[in-house]
């Protein structure tokens, strides 16, 4: 109607942070707004146009049957389909079911399990759908999110790059922490784009941006353990935000078995 | 004829997804059922086995809108449970810390989620069309909560420099005191918004509440108190000898209720406001009286003034701490091991957040609770649109549909919070 590019922006199983992104580019909310037209967007509007949508983006993971179904009419509605965060790039936190015992941790919460329906497991949306690009973040950060959508309205593909944060400490001036504090970072092995905050304060690397490009996971790890660091803290440091993302998973399969010998 | 339901499938400009199912009967209001089907997280779950120290950066993702919130609340529950001492300074931080994200959070829910309601715009960035230059102030204010959380916690959401015992590494002055200008403004213009609000023409609705905060004797309430209620005090260790959650067939967050009561109790704005109007800083308590604010306030659609002035005083209070920090001392207090049990509340943007934590003796968490406050204003949410929509029972469903929207989005909800989930302890059907 409008001629616009038509926007659509959906929630799964997430947090809002990265939905909420969209809304704390302040300077640029107001300009973004007028190039597009938003035809589904619960968090922003209540004003709802129907699909299909030219750029939809998507935030969370899917983990209840009725998500593995809707993720599906979300795509079929969608010519460009966006996953924001790590929740729809990797299964996010809640992934840490993927090796528990689910319906333990049903018990754990809800008094009435049998009043919820949920999967066992988190997975990410390209695990049901094929997605057209992939934003990474716990949250996404928002120059990439202006990145990927100027560039999908200028008719472009987007980019965002793939090495480590370690290059982005380097531009910074940041004093490595893992090589003057022997801190466990993972730095080395995760994807630039949250600018490598936290070794600016003080602390290492948590990974939430997941993988970066070619990342060399067993090498880091077999460094930290000839230092001294337990297999098990190892496990932990992979398995928080991105742990269900392919490199960290298998890697943090393979230490959590030697984790086990250590007892 | 004799029965008809509305349907609100999803609420629009709620933080999370939720819905609303309306039974008529006889052309009365039957029943209210507030429907939470947000996928549980079971982070109580997955948090036992994980150390401490991980805690504040894995609650942090129970909620987007309020990250700092879990953070605080998880960071003093820990130190309480394992006996960590906070410096006077790491105190005042983390006040301001509260700040960053209180200015942010009321900002975007006065400018872009409730007031649209009150002038009839589908949303903030309609509304823009027409009131432009209110939209860009309330977008610059939300502008400085996120440059504040950035400059103290690294980033606006999901902050990285929150540790046990206190901050991974302090700020440097330079880099709080570049905020100055900009936040002498927001005082300012903080004052401007609440005497806009003020003028919105409110429904007439008396929630006649039972009203739930902390309250500190010296301050206006953040990180510290008691809990109070309208017969009782109570220390955030008794909370569950106080209140008791429950889940119900249709939400996937847990209800609460406060125990030997009948009645629903609400958090958030109103309940702050109520118990610590004369703990606002000057400019925050002089604006409550210009704009003549009554008090007790049991308006729920006047929560949007309460929290235009809870932004003036998160504004009055970081400037002060701007104008006045010099870092001294250690970032942090060093942590001990465990084990310990501890619990704490802090206030979140939409009220009180409680959190409690068993440590085991290497240090992680054997069992976490956690209590938001949109589990805890459900039954509160439910209670107040059923008299609410009672007397409007024969209007269209459109009609009714629009007010109980209206309605749900003064409590500010945040459906990603409560249902992330939380452990119950009994079941009523």
């Amino acid at each position: 109607m409008s001629g616009l590019p038509k926007l659509a922006v959906y929630k799964f199983a997430s947090c809002d942070g990265c939905q909420l992104t969209l809304l704390d580019c302040e300077d640029e909310l107001l300009a973004v707004a007028a190039k597009v037209e938003i035809g589904y967007f619960l968090e922003a509007t209540s004003g709802v146009r129907g699909g299909p949508y030219d750029v939809a983006l998507v935030e969370g993971s899917i983990t209840t049957p009725h998500d593995a179904e809707r993720i599906r009419e979300v795509r079929r509605q969608a010519r460009y389909l966006v996953t924001i965060g790590a929740c729809a790039t990797a299964g996010g936190i809640q992934a840490l079911r993927n090796w528990a015992d689910s319906d333990e941790f049903m018990r754990a919460v809800y008094a009435r399990p049998d009043y919820i329906q949920t999967l066992a497991t988190s997975t990410a949306i390209a695990d049901h759908v094929p997605v057209d690009f992939e934003l990474r973040g716990c949250p996404i950060d928002r120059h990439q999110l202006l990145e990927v959508l100027g560039a999908l309205l200028n008719g472009r593909q987007p980019r965002t790059p793939r090495h480590s944060v370690c290059l982005d400490c380097k531009r910074r001036g940041t004093v490595c922490t893992l090589v003057a504090q022997g801190t466990v970072c993972l730095g080395p092995i995760t994807q630039s784009g949250c600018g490598a905050i936290c070794p600016t304060y003080d602390r290492g690397c948590y990974g939430c941006f997941g993988p970066c490009g070619q990342p060399n996971v067993v090498s880091l790890s077999d460094e930290f353990q000839r230092r001294g660091v337990p297999a098990e803290t190892l496990v932990r440091s992979l398995r928080t935000f991105n742990g269900n993302a392919p490199e960290f998973r298998s890697e943090g399969q393979r230490l959590s078995a030697i984790a086990r010998k250590e007892k | 004829m004799s029965e008809r339901t509305v349907r609100i499938e999803a609420f629009s400009r709620v933080e999370g997804e939720g819905g609303l199912h309306l039974t008529i009967r006889q052309g009365q209001l039957h029943e209210v059922r507030l429907e939470i089907f947000e996928p549980p997280r079971l982070f109580e779950a997955f948090l036992r086995g994980r150390k401490a120290e991980e805690v504040p950066d894995i609650v942090a993702r129970i909620c987007g809108i309020c990250p700092v919130a879990y953070q605080m609340s998880s960071v003093h529950a820990l130190e309480a449970a394992l006996g960590i001492e906070i410096s006077p300074e790491v105190r005042r931080l983390r006040r301001l810390l509260y700040c960053g994200e209180w200015i942010e959070s009321h900002a975007l829910h006065m400018h872009l989620l409730n007031a649209p309601d009150f002038l009839g715009f589908e949303s903030g960035l309609k509304m823009a069309e027409f009131h432009r230059a209110e939209v860009e102030r309330g977008l610059r204010l939300k502008k400085h909560g996120n440059q504040l959380l950035e400059a103290l916690g690294g980033r606006a959401i999901h902050p990285v420099n929150v540790a046990l015992g206190g901050f991974h590494r302090l700020p440097r002055r330079e880099e709080l005191a570049a905020l100055i200008p900009d936040f002498e403004w927001g005082v300012q213009a903080a004052c401007d918004v609440v005497r806009w609000v003020a003028g919105f023409e409110f429904p007439d609705f008396d929630g006649n509440y039972e009203f739930v905060s902390l309250v500190h004797p010296d301050e206006y309430p953040f990180n510290e108190g008691a809990i109070a209620s309208s017969d009782v005090m109570t220390s955030v260790d008794n909370w569950t000898e106080r209140f008791e959650e429950f889940q119900v067939p249709h939400s996937t967050a847990l209800h609460a209720l406060q125990l030997g009561h009948d009645r629903p109790y609400l958090v958030g704005p109103l309940a702050r406001l109520h118990f610590n109007r004369e703990r606002l800083l000057p400019a925050a308590r002089r604006l409550a009286d210009e704009i003549g604010l009554e008090h007790p306030c049991h308006n729920p659609f006047k929560a949007i003034v309460a929290r235009g002035l809870e932004l003036v005083q998160a504004y009055e209070e970081a400037l002060e701490t701007l104008r006045q920090y010099r870092p001294t001392g250690a970032a942090r207090a060093t942590a001990s091991g465990g084990p310990g049990v501890g619990s704490a509340a802090t206030e979140a943007p939409r009220g009180l957040l409680w959190h409690r934590y068993e440590v085991e003796p290497d240090g992680t968490v054997r069992r976490a609770t956690i209590v938001p406050p949109t589990s805890q204003n459900q039954a509160q949410i439910e209670y107040d649109l059923k008299s609410y929509l009672s007397s409007l029972a024969d209007s269209s469903d459109e009609t009714l549909a629009g007010k109980a929207e209206n309605l749900v989005r003064t409590y500010d909800p945040c459906i990603s919070c409560s249902t992330h989930q939380m452990r119950v302890k009994i079941d009523r059907d």
